[in-house]
This record gives structure tokens, sequence and C-alpha cells, in this order.
């Protein structure tokens, strides 16, 4: 056993870390952790660049389709490293979500024609998943999928709604589950579908959250023509996509890297205020010691993620003991929000929806605290979705301990 | 002992509570923050003249009932049941209070007009170096023939955008964290040389950047003594954390209802999310926060006068604050992902919550207090 890397990893994180000085956008340093909102180009700019640098877009992928072909411990240094320089990452419903649905169950004309588009960053994918009625009961859903033939080909016609599809408002594909069969039980009846979001029928409507951001959006399929081929694996089988899909979200959720850069800036804010009584609010001992409880759980869930990540190495899956890494990465990275809200004081309140282009004006209070509330607000998000935080609890409880 | 209220009490509840319950209904409330302005001043205006209840806990001299803390925490409770962003506590809880404590020509001026609605106050006691220091002041007022010139900046000033007049403390001598030294101000908010910046804030309530350039005010702006008043804003600060707690504490009752309400007709897995142990037990915490705020609450409120007040006040304030953050998250959580959002009334008491926890001390604030007073 050793924590040290290799000399061959050290030179591993050497090129990571040149290669992103040298090639991350100046314009888009530090934006998404300033919890500022992102337009489409900006979420895609860096992934376009990583995606030319052999598949640096992909990091989990497979060389043969266009991944890096980066070990359990290069993928880590990768991920410390752009958290570390504050890179907007690749959004996860292409790279993280789908592709690899595609790449294990999908054709070999649905591999051609979309995991290219997805590792270029040229596609942008949304995840059609929570029903109005569907939440933590997801394989309760109700959108329904009928098979018609016309003209000698066969279609799905897709009826029904979903919720919470972050950034469809930009989507041009998205992988739904449906259900295609109503009499079978539960979890026996669905189907996964990709779906062109061009499509008739197809309306994208805003929700806006307590923070005032729009980032989700309610999808509603009207009438919704979908080839059949377009459904990825069997048809009723598209719980074993969504089993699989679910797991695999749930191993970057830890967020460990993007958290320790979190408490970083917290660390240098508090140095930053003051207490009221003259010190800085990091020499406050209430609120050091805060900060001291918070580097210790996320050591924690350090070295928990990285015996997940020496169990994957040596070839054990991703499996419900990740539910873990997502409680524990959740709860801490809604922590950090609280102390910077807390840090931000009286100036937690004052609102600035809007951060005047070009304005040299300062914002009021310091500039950390105009978003401090809405990124708390919004961090709220982290426990629900991906599967519940008490979701979680149920696949540990039930996978882990057999009760 | 007696824990009832007055049957005066009781009708100043029913009244404001029937009233508030239309005028700031779920979709009235929206529009009403979406108006030029951000508000709707015929609601204060109506407070004070249809319902007549902004002088229930003034004294009868000025117009008033004669009432006093216990006669703000009913309405305060009100208050935060529905998430009200009118001004009581800067008007009434400060202004009105640091009014009747100094008393002279100016009160006997201005609090009939508070009473009446006509005279709102934004009260700037913190500043931006300061964090919740009520003595941590930068702001300074110089004699200038028989009145003061003011300079300096007042962080986060409530109500400020639309207010009359305005109730400041400023520097007349001591340095910046020292005791002595501090005075009182009360200015009409149309006085040259002071800047406002104003913008909403995330509970829908309004503020202002305060800033003294060289602003003149007259000799009478001075309440009270000069270079002695951090005791009594001190005081006034307690009184209004306290009528904070009670805002909260009907916050938070609704803020439970509504998530009991959303737990027994939610349902998911074939049956009520309340069915639920795991929901129960949050429910059941959710309502032992609630009703030890209710009782934090009282405690603070009957305790105003006695000798210990800083110690009762910072252990309500304290309590509540931890209470009202974990209620709020958790009936979040619950909510699922709609509590995120705008569109049910859940998502909007988690954030009044959260600012009155930033708001005349938060946690650690009172709890250091505390600490110093073991």
């Amino acid at each position: 056993m050793d924590l040290a890397f290799s000399p061959e990893e050290i030179a591993f994180r050497d090129e990571v870390r040149a290669f992103i000085a040298e090639n991350y956008p100046a314009e888009l340093r530090g934006k998404q952790d300033e919890g500022e909102e992102l337009g489409k180009a900006e979420f895609l700019a860096w992934h376009k660049i990583l995606a030319k640098k052999g598949g640096w877009s992909a990091p989990a992928w497979p060389t043969q389709y266009g991944g890096p072909g980066w070990t359990a411990t290069q993928r880590y240094i990768f991920s410390e490293e752009s958290a570390r320089a504050e890179t907007i990452p690749p959004l996860p419903f292409g790279i993280n979500m789908v592709g690899p649905v595609i790449y294990t169950f999908g054709t070999p004309e649905q591999k051609a024609q979309h995991l290219p588009g997805i590792l270029a960053g040229d596609v942008w994918w949304c995840q059609g998943y929570s029903e109005p009625g569907a939440g933590s009961d997801l394989a309760s859903l109700r959108t329904k999928a009928e098979r018609i033939t016309e003209d000698g080909k066969d279609y799905y016609i897709v009826n029904g709604q979903k919720t919470w599809t972050t950034l469809a408002q930009h989507a041009d594909w998205g992988f739904f589950l449906v259900r295609t069969d109503a009499t079978a039980k539960q979890q026996e009846g669905i189907s996964f579908l990709l779906i062109d979001m061009k499509s008739p029928g197809i309306t994208v409507k805003p929700i806006i959250t307590l923070g005032g951001e729009h980032e989700v959006n309610e999808v509603w399929l009207d009438n919704v023509k979908v080839p059949v081929e377009n459904r990825v694996y069997e048809e009723n089988k598209g719980w074993t996509c969504a089993k699989f899909l679910l797991a695999h979200e749930r191993t970057g959720i830890a967020g460990v890297a993007r958290s320790k850069r979190g408490i970083e800036k917290l660390k240098a804010i508090a140095k930053a205020e003051q207490d009221g009584s003259g010190q800085s609010l990091l020499a406050n001992p209430f609120f050091r010691r805060k900060v001291a409880e918070l580097e210790t759980d996320l050591t924690a869930l350090e070295f928990t993620e990285l015996r997940t990540l020496a169990g994957e190495a040596s070839g054990k899956g991703p499996g419900p003991e990740s539910s873990l890494l997502k409680v524990k990465g959740t709860e801490i990275q809604q922590r950090i929000t609280e102390l910077v809200l807390e840090a931000a004081g009286n100036y937690a309140a004052p609102y600035f929806r809007e951060f005047p282009e070009g304005s040299n004006e300062y914002p009021i209070g310091p500039e950390f605290a105009h978003r401090s509330a809405p990124t708390y607000f919004n961090m709220r998000k982290t426990s629900i979705y991906g599967g519940s935080n008490e979701i979680q609890r149920n696949i540990i409880a039930k996978m882990v301990l057999g009760l | 002992m007696d824990f009832n209220f007055t049957e005066t009490q009781g009708m100043l509840r029913d009244t404001l509570h029937r009233y508030l319950a239309d005028t700031y209904d779920f979709d009235k409330r929206a529009a009403m923050l979406k108006r030029d302005g951000g508000r709707d001043p015929g609601v204060w205006t109506a407070l004070a003249t249809e319902l007549g209840i902004l002088g229930a806990a003034l004294p009868e001299a000025y117009g008033g009932f004669g009432g006093g803390p216990i006669d703000t925490m009913v309405l305060m409770e009100e208050f935060g049941r529905a998430l009200s962003v009118e001004p009581y506590v800067p008007t009434v809880v400060l202004g009105a209070g640091a009014l009747v404590e100094t008393g002279g020509a100016v009160a006997e001026a201005l609090v009939p007009g508070i009473i009446g609605g006509e005279v709102i106050i934004g009260a700037g006691f913190y500043e931006p170096q300061g964090r919740y220091n009520l003595a941590d002041i930068k702001t300074t007022a110089k004699k200038d023939g028989a009145g003061w010139v003011l300079n300096g900046h007042k962080a986060v000033v409530v109500a400020a955008p639309f207010a009359t007049h305005l109730l400041v403390s400023a520097r007349t001598g001591g340095s910046q964290r020292e005791a002595g030294g501090v005075s009182l101000f009360l200015i009409d908010a149309s006085t040259k040389g002071l800047v406002r910046r104003d913008y909403p804030c995330v509970d829908g309530t309004l503020a202002s950047e305060l800033y003294f350039e060289n602003a003149s005010v007259p000799a009478d702006a001075l309440l009270g003594a000069e270079g002695g008043a951090l005791p009594l804003i001190n005081k006034l600060a307690d009184h209004a954390a306290v009528a904070q707690c009670a805002e909260a504490t009907g916050a938070m009752k609704k803020l439970h209802e509504l998530t009991l309400d959303y737990a027994k007709q939610r349902k998911q897995f074939g049956k009520a999310i309340g069915d639920f142990q795991v929901i129960q037990h949050r429910l059941v915490d959710m309502f032992m926060e609630a009703e030890q705020a209710q009782s934090m609450t009282l405690m603070g409120t009957l305790r105003l006068d006695d000798p210990n007040r800083e110690k009762w006040v910072s252990q309500a304030k304290a309590k509540i604050n931890k209470g009202a953050r974990a209620l709020g998250q958790w009936a979040v959580q619950t909510h699922g992902g709609i509590g995120i959002t705008t569109e049910l009334a859940a998502g909007h008491y988690f954030k009044r919550l959260t600012i009155v926890e930033t708001q005349f001390g938060d946690l650690d604030y009172h709890l250091g207090r505390l600490e110093a007073l073991i």
C-alpha cells in the first residue's frame, strides 16, 4: 500500500497542469465556481478543447470510443487538477450518463451516430427521467410510448411529461425513460429512448429555482414520433440501462476535488472578512472550528472515494457503496455553501440577479457575498437529485446491509 | 403564571391574520413584489388606517394602545406566517422604539406619524466591516454650528428605499469599537449628502446601502445623549431580535404545516411519503423545532426588561437561528425538487428563514455573547 504517486503519475499530473494552464480560456476562469449562470457556448468551450486533446473530455471512456484510456489514478489526478484550476467540467449528461449507456448497450449504428458528438461536445444532451409523479419512485413513470408502423417503418409515439430536466433549453438530444408496456410490472415495462429535441411535439418550459436561476425545465411530449432504432437495448429492458446509469452518475457525484477547492476559497473569504472584533473571521474560534470539522469530513470522504477507486482499478464496478459517496459528498458541498453564507453576514441578503456586463461598479458588500444566498439555496438540490439522499440510504440498507 | 393573551391581543391576532391571509395570498404576494418599486405601499397604509394596529405596542401618550412587546410578538408571528415584507421591525420596533425611549419634541412629532402610517423608518446600525458588532462604527458625526455633519457607510438598511426617515448610529467620539462615543441620529431621508444605493433582497424585502457624504443634519436629529447611545442601540437591537424570533416562529409553524400537508398528499411507491418513518421522524423534528421556537420567543419577549436581558435574548435568537435553518432545510428536502423552485410557498419561507438568521446577530454572534456572560 502506497499513497505516493509514482514518477509516471507525477509526470502525468504535470502534463495535465501545464495543459490546463496553457489552454484554459482566460475569460472562463473561475466563472462557474463563483456561482454565475453560464451560457451554452461557455459550457462547451473547454469540453471542445479537451476533446481535441486525445479524448480528455471523456476520462472514463474506453480508447475504442475515443477515451484517453486512463487508469483510475490518472482520472483522479485529472479531476484534482481540473478542480484546482476551477475549469468548467464537461456536462455530465453526455459524457457520464448517456455515453456509457450507448457504448455498453447500444447498437453499432447508435455508437457511430452519437458517441463522436458527445465526445467532441458538439451535441448537447439532456436527461428525461423524473416526472411530476415519479421522483424518488422513478419506476412509476407514466410517459407512454406506443409502437406504430408508417410507410413500412416502425416508430414510437411518445406522450407525457418529464420534469427537472437540467439545461434542456440548450439540448439537441435527450435520453428518455418511457413506458412501452403498461401491463408489465413497473420496472419491466420501461424502455430507453434517444429523442431528437427538435422533434415536433416537444415543448420545453422553464422552472425558476430559488436563486432566480433557469437551470431546470419541464419537457412536454405530445405525440412525438421517434424511430424505433433510437431505442437503446431491448424493448421493456430500459430499467437495466437506467440502473447502470444511476450507478455511474453517483461515482462522480462525491465532488471531492471541487469541494477541496471550495474550502480553499471559503478560507480565503474568511481570512479577508472581519468577525466584528477586529480580527479576521478565519481567526475567530467558532468559525475556525467549523472549517476544521468540514476539512475533516472531506478527508474522510476523499479516502473513502480512493478506496472505491482502488476497488474499481482492481476490476470491481461501482457498487452500492457509491451511495455513501453521494450522501457524504453532497452534505459537504452543502456545508461549504452554508459557511460561505455565514461569512457573508448582513450581506447575505442583497440580491444581485444581473451582474452588469463590463461594469466596473463593485457589487454591494464583498464580491463573494452577492451569490452566497442563491448558491446556498441552489445547492439544496444536491441531496435531492441523482436519487435523493433518502433513496441512497435505502440502497445501502438493502444492497449493502441486507435489511 | 399566565401565558394567555388578553382579549385585545387575541383580537389583534385575528384581525391581522384575516387581513394578511387575503392580502398576502401566494399569487398576490408574488404580484406585489413584481410591482414597480417592489412593494405595495397601500398595505402599510391599510395596516395603519383600516386595521389601526401600528400603535398596538406603543404608549397611549403618543396615540398608541399602550401595549408592549407581547403585542409586537403577536403581530410579528402573523407577519412571519404570511411571509410579509412590511417594515414593522425597522419602523415600529426600532424607529418608534428609539423615539419613545428618547422622548421630546421629535418623538411627539413623529410617533403619531408612525402609528398613522405616514412615517416609515429604516434603521442602519451595522457597517460593512463590523459584522454584528453594534459598536464597530466608523461613521462619524461632527458638530457643525448647531447641527451635525455625517460621513460614513451603513450596510443593508432594510426598508431604506421607501423610508421617510433613517435611524443611524454614528461616532461623535471614541475609537472604532469603543463602547463610548456612539450617538444615535434620526435623519430625514431627503437630507442632502445622503446617497442611497437601493436593491431588493433575496427574501423579497428592500434595502439600501447608505453613504453619508458630508450630510448636514439639524441639532434635533440627535436622539438621546451625545456619545452615550450604545446601551440604547443594544436594547433596540435586542427588541428587534426578539421580534424577528416571533416572525421566524410564525414562518416555521407555517412551513411545517405546508410540509406536513405535502407529505400527506405526495405519493411515491404507492403510498403517501408521510407513511415512511424517515419522513415522519423528520416532520416530528420540525414540529419540535417550531414548538421550541415558540417557547423561546415567549421567553425572550417576557424577559426584555429583565436585568439579564442580553442572555435571554441571545438564547432565544441562537435557538431559533439554529432551528430555522434545520427546519427550512428539512422542509425543502421533504418537498424534493419542487421545494427549491419559486412555484410553491415552501421555498419562499425557506429563503426568509435563511435571511432572518443573518439579521440582528447570527448563531455565532449570539453564542459568543452567551459565552461571555457565563
